[in-house]
């Protein structure tokens, strides 16, 4: 399979992207690792008229550490989160994305940007309470976390907005796990759990649990975390709040799963995250 | 024709100059202008593996990257793995001795996935049957079970560890 014919110009900076993008028109696009899109153009789901290449640009690459949060470059690539042990959850769930050349070419910012609700780091972003910083002709803006992702494939970032950064709070004294579920590791998620427990004297004194692929975006297990929270933290209340996992979701049945078969993987799931992150 | 675009690469060793069109994929690219026909193209959707070559020393499925994304890189596909004196790469003797393939359609993107792999590697001691399933995920044989191709990348390692050792 081959894309349809575009244009292609390599951006030196993320003002020239800008510039490019916005002179490109509607069907330009941004290509950074390509491992969203390509797949998309060689299926002729996509056909840019343009392609401007930001995966040059040195300033979108990289994790700049904080006190109290880190900010990634939107391209850092998966690779490059992978290793970053430092950094929590988000580093668990980069070394779960398909395998080894796909982390080796895909960024941060192309899986958001995507905003595939069966992609690995948009749920992260969500139980992290992360957020995302675009530029514009008309300036800089920050989309949190709860606000990006709106629907099927489709986010608040606007046309002629670039990512330039993802930031993600630390959250110290946090315990973590991510779990998935999937038939090969190429496939994306049937679902997948994120959780964040915060323990004090053994109490859940602060729980979030995002879920992948339980709906057209990606969504918090409020139900399970409320039931959860200032509660103690052993197997009988992970188990008891785990069971209200897909509380309030409808998810859409495919090839791989029915629709009761995902509300079961989100229960099985959020019970194993939960444990991981209590046992921190 | 869409637009061409300059593209220089360094493939196993050896500098190229192209005129490309933007959406010339890189396996196209080592395939039929450079004749390197020992990159195969498998499922062609980023999934089989078979695709894999190194770009910059990383593996990359190489059915789902541009060939101009590659400008000014250094490619290493399954042709330039052995030596200059035709000596096998530990991996390629791994997969010789210890029957890695059956049709041998996988294996050059099961060794340059290895290669990356041991190359990412940052543990001393022997490489596990786990890790090695793990590091080689994205890439599949349908003839084999795996058994023996995990078989040939310990037995490269412990070469390499020889070696260095």
């Amino acid at each position: 399979m081959i894309p349809g014919e575009f244009d292609y110009v390599v951006a030196g900076s993320v003002d020239e992207a800008i510039g490019l993008l916005a002179e490109g028109g509607a069907d330009a696009k941004l290509l950074a690792g390509g491992h969203s899109l390509l797949p998309l153009m060689k299926l002729r789901f996509a056909h840019p008229s343009l392609l401007v290449d930001i995966g040059r640009i040195s300033e979108l690459r990289g994790v700049d550490t904080g006190d109290d949060s880190f900010r990634i470059g939107a391209a850092t690539r998966h690779a490059d989160l992978q290793v970053r042990d430092d950094m929590g959850l988000i580093a668990t769930a980069a070394k779960q994305i398909a395998d080894q050349q796909v982390r080796n070419r895909g960024t941060i910012g192309g899986s958001l940007a995507n905003g595939d609700s069966a992609a690995d780091l948009p749920g992260v972003l969500l139980a992290l309470e992360g957020s995302v910083t675009v530029r514009s002709r008309d300036g800089e803006r920050v989309i949190e976390a709860q606000d990006m992702f709106q629907g099927y494939l489709s986010t608040a970032v606007m046309p002629g907005e670039v990512i330039t950064e993802v930031r993600i709070p630390a959250l110290t004294g946090y315990g973590y796990g991510y779990e998935k579920f999937n038939r090969r590791s190429e496939d994306w998620a049937m679902v997948g759990v994120s959780a964040l427990v915060k323990a004090s004297g053994g109490v859940c004194e602060d729980v979030r649990i995002g879920l992948t692929h339980m709906a057209s975006t990606p969504l918090r297990a409020s139900a399970a975390e409320d039931a959860l929270r200032g509660k103690p933290l052993d197997a009988e209340n992970i188990a008891a709040a785990a069971q209200l996992a897909a509380e309030g979701t409808s998810p859409l049945g495919d090839l791989n799963a029915s629709p009761e078969y995902k509300r079961h993987l989100a229960q099985v799931l959020t019970k194993r995250a939960l444990t991981t992150a209590s046992a921190a | 024709m869409g637009q061409t675009v300059p593209l220089q690469v360094i493939v196993n060793g050896e500098s190229h100059e192209s005129e490309v069109q933007a959406r010339l994929l890189l396996v196209h690219y080592l395939r039929d202008e450079l004749k390197l026909t020992g990159t195969h193209v498998g499922c062609d959707t980023s999934n089989c593996g078979a695709c894999t070559c190194l770009v910059d020393g990383e593996s990359v499925k190489s059915c789902t990257v541009l060939a101009v994304q590659c400008d000014g890189a250094q490619i290493t596909t399954i042709e330039g793995m052995a030596g200059d004196d035709g000596a096998l790469h530990p991996l390629q003797e791994g997969f010789w001795a210890h029957h890695g393939l059956q049709c041998g359609y996988c294996t050059p993107g099961m060794i340059m996935a290895a290669a990356d792999l041991l190359a990412r590697r940052t543990a001393d001691g022997p490489i596990s049957e786990e890790e090695v399933r793990k590091g080689l995920e994205g890439n599949l044989c349908r003839c084999t079970g795996y058994q023996n191709i995990v078989k040939a990348v310990q037995a490269a390692a412990e070469a390499q560890r020889g070696v260095t050792a």
